[in-house]
């Protein structure tokens, strides 16, 4: 059993909100699978699951936000591998064809999203007959009820059946004992509790355990209040709270802490898109100027060859499938980030982790104001044409607010191309926990020098603000002469 | 293509790829890059647009022609 928690989709992501469910309880999921869409300050990404299994409830509503590292789903291991478990709050019961009606009504009054259940009963796990409280017993247990006989009528599983299976995989043992400790009056098998999505979830993160509290809500129902007055004084439980977000070497600093959780339910984008989105950009890039101490660099790039070759390529193309001068700058910045692996990495726990992947994070201004920066992930390895689509379909969903969570999460170099709108240089902030921030001007023609003769060649102003930490004004100087050197060839980008 | 028509394809197109433009936006001296902020790609964009939209296909050396609002139009009218 695993929780699936909001997970964080960049350094400066303190919470988000779930708009979207891209799975219903019952699905399966592997590892890789989008499970949500997620608004952040931001924008919308698709949020991925990290671990394989059933989805077994959801723990927030559709609208809700949440601090990352908030439960938002349960994802059980596939039943064989559920390890004993302590009382969770219900998980409902995967709902199928063969519930006769009024089994199921009261259930889905609990479960979050009954549309989405409803009527999708071919998607629940294969039907050995079995009552929901049954079914639900054989979950809590670890039992795959798929794997017993039922010994009740036109062969259901009864209860007997699943504490049998349950014994006789010393699952339900390990489980009874781990109750024992744990709470005070266990009841002999889980019993089911009404309760609200929002109570569950705090439930899970106070370490309440639902079925020691009286509800008060609708058919008695727990809800948050009831959860909240059930939280005892001293709380022993500040070591899940700090085990939180994904495993993600970069994301922030995990402990949500406990004082902080009644207030979660904090208002969303105050104010609006745009001004969420610039507060949460003033404090990332405070944070950079606080912690990183940059040092920045500036070289001229002959584009001559670069320029001259895309044009003559272009002539050749349909407009579909021609390529910008943007392109060209990105791919040549990523194989020099390859070569110069100390500008392509992570800075976290005081120490720089170099990548080896080189996932070029790209500036995308927002028409609303703002901006943000998704990866082309591997960009060193995709062909130029590659990385333009890429390009485009990138900056069409980031203006669109339609990004992955993986895309926003990982650039390992970050670079903005501020030139397109017309500024000669650009001296970006890094994003932490980032090294390096490459900056491209204006394309232009500039008059240039050239054994001994003037001539007029296309140029543009590349800069590099880049981590102390890590690196010293030479490397980056190395790194930057490097793309220059990549553009004089354009063709073999 | 008429001058009109011409104009009506430019806006259709310039909302395509960038709907927060308002219409009141498209004065005909309006520079697409600086006023618009079109940036490289979505004016890319802006000429595919044009060119399934119109039939009209801008190559690469005349993007100078085509920098406003109006030397679009006209560029659409002429060729299209």
């Amino acid at each position: 059993m695993a929780d699936f928690r909001m997970p964080s989709l960049g350094a400066d992501m303190e919470h988000g909100k779930v708009v979207e469910w891209l799975v219903k309880p019952g699905d399966y999921v592997h590892k890789g699978d989008l499970v949500a869409a997620v608004d952040t300050d931001k924008t919308v990404m698709d949020i991925e699951s990290f671990q394989e299994g059933v989805v077994a409830e959801f723990l927030v509503d559709i609208g809700d936000t949440v601090d990352v590292g908030t439960p938002i789903a349960r994802i059980t291991a596939t039943p064989a591998e559920l390890p004993p478990s302590q009382p969770q709050p219900p998980a409902p019961p995967l709902t199928s064809g063969t519930l006769s009606p009024d089994a199921r009504s009261p259930l889905a009054t609990e479960a979050p999203t009954p549309a989405h259940l409803g009527a999708e009963g071919g998607h629940a796990e294969p039907s050995a007959k079995i009552s929901p409280p049954v079914r639900h017993l054989a979950h809590t247990l670890g039992v795959d009820v798929g794997r017993i006989s039922g010994s009740g009528d036109d062969g259901e599983v009864t209860r007997d059946d699943v504490e049998r299976a349950a014994e006789a995989s010393g699952a339900g043992e390990r489980h009874v004992e781990a109750r024992a400790t744990e709470v005070p009056s266990p009841p002999a098998e889980a019993r089911r509790v009404r309760s609200s999505p929002l109570a569950r979830r705090l439930a899970a993160e106070l370490g309440v355990d639902l079925s020691g509290l009286a509800g008060t809500g609708p058919g008695g129902a727990v809800t948050e209040e009831d959860v909240l007055s059930g939280v005892p004084p001293k709380k022993p439980q500040t070591d899940e709270a700090a085990e939180a977000p994904p495993s993600d070497a970069h994301t922030p600093e995990p402990g949500v802490p406990l004082e902080e959780a009644p207030k979660r339910q904090r208002p969303t984008a105050v104010g609006g898109k745009a001004e969420s989105l610039r507060q949460a950009i003033g404090a990332l890039m405070s944070r950079s100027k606080k912690e990183i101490p940059h040092y920045y660099l500036s070289t001229t790039l002959d584009l001559a060859a670069a320029m001259a070759w895309m044009q003559a390529a272009n002539q050749q193309r349909p407009v579909s499938s021609r390529l910008v001068p943007s392109a060209l700058l990105l791919k040549a910045t990523a194989l020099a980030a390859k070569e110069v692996p100390d500008m392509n990495g992570f800075f976290t726990k005081g120490a720089f982790q170099p990548s080896s992947g080189v996932h070029l994070g790209v500036a995308v201004a927002l028409r609303h104001g703002g901006l943000v920066a998704p990866a082309l992930h591997d960009a060193d390895t995709l062909t130029l044409d590659e990385l333009m689509d890429q390009l485009r379909d990138l900056v069409g969903r980031a203006r669109a607010g339609r990004l992955q969570r993986a895309e926003m999460a990982d650039p390992t170099i970050t670079v903005t191309n501020l030139g397109d709108l017309g500024v000669e240089s650009v001296y970006g902030v890094i994003y932490p926990p980032q090294v390096a921030m490459v900056g491209f001007g204006k394309v232009l023609e500039q008059p240039w020098a050239h054994n001994g003769m003037l001539g007029i060649r296309h140029a543009a102003t590349a800069t590099l603000s880049a981590d102390h930490r890590v690196s010293d004004g030479l490397r980056g100087g190395r790194f930057l002469a490097r793309i220059d050197e990549l553009l004089q060839a354009p063709e073999n980008l | 293509m008429n001058d009109q028509d011409a104009r009506q394809a430019v806006g259709a197109a310039i909302g395509k790829v960038a709907p927060d433009v308002e219409p009141e936006d498209l004065e005909g001296g309006a520079r697409l890059r600086q006023d618009l902020e079109l940036d490289s790609l979505d004016f890319l964009r802006l000429v595919q647009v044009i060119a399934e939209t119109t039939g009209v296909d801008i190559p690469e050396a005349d993007y100078p022609a085509v920098a406003t609002v109006d030397g679009l139009v006209t560029y659409v009218a002429g060729h299209g």
